[in-house]
């Protein structure tokens, strides 16, 4: 077992040295076992500063994106970035996707998986480290436990204490902050599925849909209990990433390492300095890489499956090293070329020209060209599209005066928010002509048909046509639609669809 | 077992069961594995209790809360009735060129109607109304009894040559071969002719000669030019459409011995608002007058 007692720390001059244990430490491996508690130590830094940055940028986005307004005008929704499930559209700034546009999602998606991939082979699990949801949502219960319970020592204190009166004060305050962040957590993302001010007011009057209610309570219930109490155990036990990002590093990619040929062999004792007889390395064996790792795991270990290079114990490594007026980074971002080479005598510093190879240059020549294709997909799309489906049952009908009727049915897809009237025309057999179901009246070459904003219009067809101009059973022709208005009509622009479709008649 | 064993390696201790020296470590289950296991039978015992569980004899345990799925069915059932009958008695007060005028009615009936056509209509006229030999097309423009909202009404409320209803739509052509009114050669000629007021192949020699036995026999009912006559239920002879079939021999057998098609009468079986709904959705077909 772990052996997780209060650490009695030593002090030697300013600097501590802890008394921890990393929790994945090859002795301690079994088929199964149950957590180990992780206290984690503040640190401060530049990492440790950087990643409040990213906190509140990440977290800031989070919670202000769906407030956002877009005006589209009077036919559609001025929330800048909504999924409206109820009427299948999603909308971003001044993107508007239909069911039938998901294939944009896939390029997302193919743009994120690749993009992770780049990302991993130059610098790592940084994505693990510093903005997924689960590191950055941990990192915040964590400032919330450190500032309500104290910092390690204290919270470990207080951990194994009895039920005392401070103890039920301080765990109570520190739970009702954890509730409550996690309900503000599980609210947010409600709001980005409807309109966020009213669905805002319905919800606090009690008046919104069951479904926020209960998305609110399980998001409430998987923040509180992820980022609360299973915290690293997602990482190292639920989440794919480590096993897919593990596979995705190799020799050049930037990971947080422990410089092995310059810390080794330790030497507890601060006065012995590497010129000394037996020669000393840098690492003094102060342990403040393990206190202040979130996960609970020894860097000085070498790469690890747990490792989500969070870069805090380079924080505490450089703190350390200053303190005893050695060079800084000892623990560093480097590659595991690099240290290679360092053990062979010639170590070069990592600079940023370490992320530049053919692997990390074709995944990002592979996620611009995706990115490229769906920006010009974009700009290039239709916002008018036209299907046509032929009656079934019959498939054609013949008229007493021996001309063949065959009927249709048409959808009209206006896709801007704006009301729009087409022209359907026929193009292709002599002779023909149509008229909806709903007015017989005129047939004609064509029909104008007023479709609402946003919105799909069905339309029964019948084309009617003289046997004569009908090349046998199956003849083809097309439906031309096309935006049809007085601008237009005075030489404007217009955008115009067509469908191939057959004229079915008697052998 | 009266003693406990630990196994050695493990420290565990033996549920005392060995095969071949093979010995069985004694691992509780998980706390929160076993936990879960007393909750679900809670759950069982609660579920018996509110819910219907237990067979009996001639029954069953109805449970606390009295839950059917039967009944459950019925209601939404009488539900649905009742969004439906807003609808309906709308319907069953308005007159046909009423429900075609209003968007809401016009969408209503022809959902309704297309339903009650597959399930009354579609043995004879065929799931998409296309008809068969004796069964007329309801999608075209050619009308025995006529192509109105008000003629469609009228033959599906009383059916034609119905017996058992007064009001049906009746007539009968004469069985001129059957009976001995023509001759058998005069019958072929006639035939003839008709063919050719259609504008079908036929040898022209023959059909003249038909003309007059059809201006004596047949003009009277069907027209001079073969257009037909609604009011006596007389179909057009002289287009593209046939009720039976366009082959002479059909034709001439027609004349010699006539089949006469029969509807039954749907006012007494249908609600008048399902009648007027199957009247909207026919006349969209595509030949509504």
């Amino acid at each position: 077992m772990n052996d997780t007692s209060i650490s009695v720390d030593q002090h030697d001059g300013d600097l501590a040295r802890v008394d921890v244990a990393p929790v994945n430490a090859k002795e301690h491996r079994d088929l199964y076992k149950s957590r180990v508690k992780i206290f984690p130590k503040r640190v401060s830094g530049s990492f440790r500063r950087l990643k409040w940055w990213i906190m509140l940028v990440t977290l800031g986005i989070y919670y202000l994106a769906p407030w956002i307004r877009w005006d589209r005008g009077a036919f559609a929704p001025d929330q800048a970035i909504l999924v409206d499930i109820a009427n299948r559209r999603f909308y971003f700034f001044f993107i508007e996707i239909w069911p039938q546009e998901f294939v944009y999602l896939t390029g997302l998606l193919i743009m994120a998986g690749v993009a992770l991939f780049l990302v991993t082979s130059t610098v790592g699990r940084a994505w693990c480290g510093y903005t997924c949801p689960q590191t950055v949502w941990v990192d915040l219960f964590l400032a919330v436990e450190s500032w309500v319970d104290g910092d390690r020592n204290a919270r470990m204190r207080l951990d194994k204490s009895d039920w005392t009166f401070d103890k039920i004060r301080k765990r109570g305050t520190k739970h009702f902050l954890w509730l409550l962040i996690s309900v503000a957590t599980g609210g947010a993302w409600i709001f980005y599925f409807a309109d966020a001010p009213s669905l805002a007011y319905g919800f606090i009057t009690g008046t919104a849909p069951t479904i926020a209610y209960t998305t609110v309570a399980i998001l409430t219930a998987t923040t509180y209990l992820f980022a609360g109490f299973m915290r690293e155990q997602v990482c190292t036990y639920m989440c794919p990433w480590p096993r897919i990002q593990g596979a995705m590093i190799d020799e050049h990619s930037l990971i947080v390492t422990y410089q092995e040929w310059r810390g080794e062999p330790r030497s507890a004792h601060l006065k012995t300095k590497p010129e000394n007889n037996p020669p000393a390395g840098d690492c003094i064996d102060c342990n403040q890489c393990v206190a202040v790792c979130p996960m609970g795991i020894d860097i000085r270990d070498g790469g690890q499956l747990e490792c989500i290079t969070c870069a805090l114990c380079i924080d505490a490594c450089d703190t350390v090293m200053e303190k005893i007026g050695r060079p800084k980074g000892l623990i560093a971002y480097s590659t595991t070329g690099a240290q290679e080479q360092a053990e062979t005598g010639d170590y070069v510093a990592t600079n940023w020209r370490a992320i530049l190879h053919y692997r990390t240059l074709i995944y990002f020549a592979i996620w611009s060209l995706a990115g490229l294709a769906m920006l010009y997909g974009l700009l290039a799309r239709d916002r008018l599209d036209v299907s046509v489906l032929h009656d079934r049952n019959p498939l054609f009908v013949i008229l007493s005066d021996g001309s063949v009727r065959n009927g249709y049915t048409i959808k009209i897809l206006n896709m801007l928010p704006e009301p729009r009237t087409f022209r359907l025309s026929l193009s292709g057999i002599v002779s023909a002509t149509m008229y909806t179901a709903e007015d017989g009246s005129h047939p004609s070459r064509h029909v104008d048909v007023d479709v609402p904003p946003d919105q799909l219009r069905s339309l029964r067809v019948l084309v009617r046509a003289d046997p004569a101009y009908l090349s046998g059973e199956s003849t083809s022709f097309s439906f031309q639609v096309r935006e049809w208005n007085e601008e237009i009509s005075r030489g404007g622009d217009a955008e115009q669809a067509s469908y191939e479709a057959q004229f079915l008649a008697a052998p | 077992m009266s003693e406990k064993e630990i196994d050695d390696i493990s420290g565990v201790e033996t549920t005392g069961h060995e095969w071949d020296g093979i010995k069985e470590l004694n691992n509780p289950l998980p706390r929160w594995w076993i936990n879960t296991f007393y909750i679900t039978i809670l759950w069982a015992i609660g579920y018996m209790i509110l819910y219907p569980a237990w067979p009996l004899v001639s029954d069953y345990t109805r449970g606390y809360l009295g839950y059917s799925s039967r009944a459950e069915l019925s209601q939404s059932m009488s539900e649905a009735q009742v969004g439906q009958a807003v609808y309906l008695d709308q319907i069953r007060d308005a007159s046909l060129d009423e429900i075609l005028a209003s968007n809401e009615l016009r969408q209503f009936a022809m959902a309704g109607g297309r339903s009650a056509f597959l399930v009354n209509c579609s043995t004879c006229h065929g799931s998409g109304a296309q008809g068969a030999p004796g069964y007329p097309n309801l999608n075209d423009d050619d009308w025995i009894w006529g192509g109105t909202l008000d003629d469609i009404y009228l033959t599906i409320r009383h059916g034609v040559r119905f017996t058992d209803d007064w009001d049906t739509r009746d007539s009968a052509m004469p069985a001129f071969g059957r009976d001995g009114i023509l001759g058998r050669g005069e019958i072929v000629e006639i035939a003839a002719f008709v063919r050719s007021m259609a504008g079908l192949d036929i040898d022209p020699a023959l059909a003249a000669r038909g003309a007059e036995g059809f201006a004596d026999n047949c003009a009277a009912c069907h027209g001079e030019s073969g257009e037909g006559l609604r009011d006596l239920g007389a179909p057009a002879l002289a287009d593209a459409i046939w009720f039976y079939s366009s082959d002479a021999d059909a034709i001439a057998a027609q004349i010699s011995n006539p089949k006469h098609g029969v509807m039954p009468a749907w006012g007494a079986r249908l609600d008048d608002g399902i009648i007027k709904q199957l009247t909207v959705y026919i006349h969209s077909l595509g030949g509504g007058e």
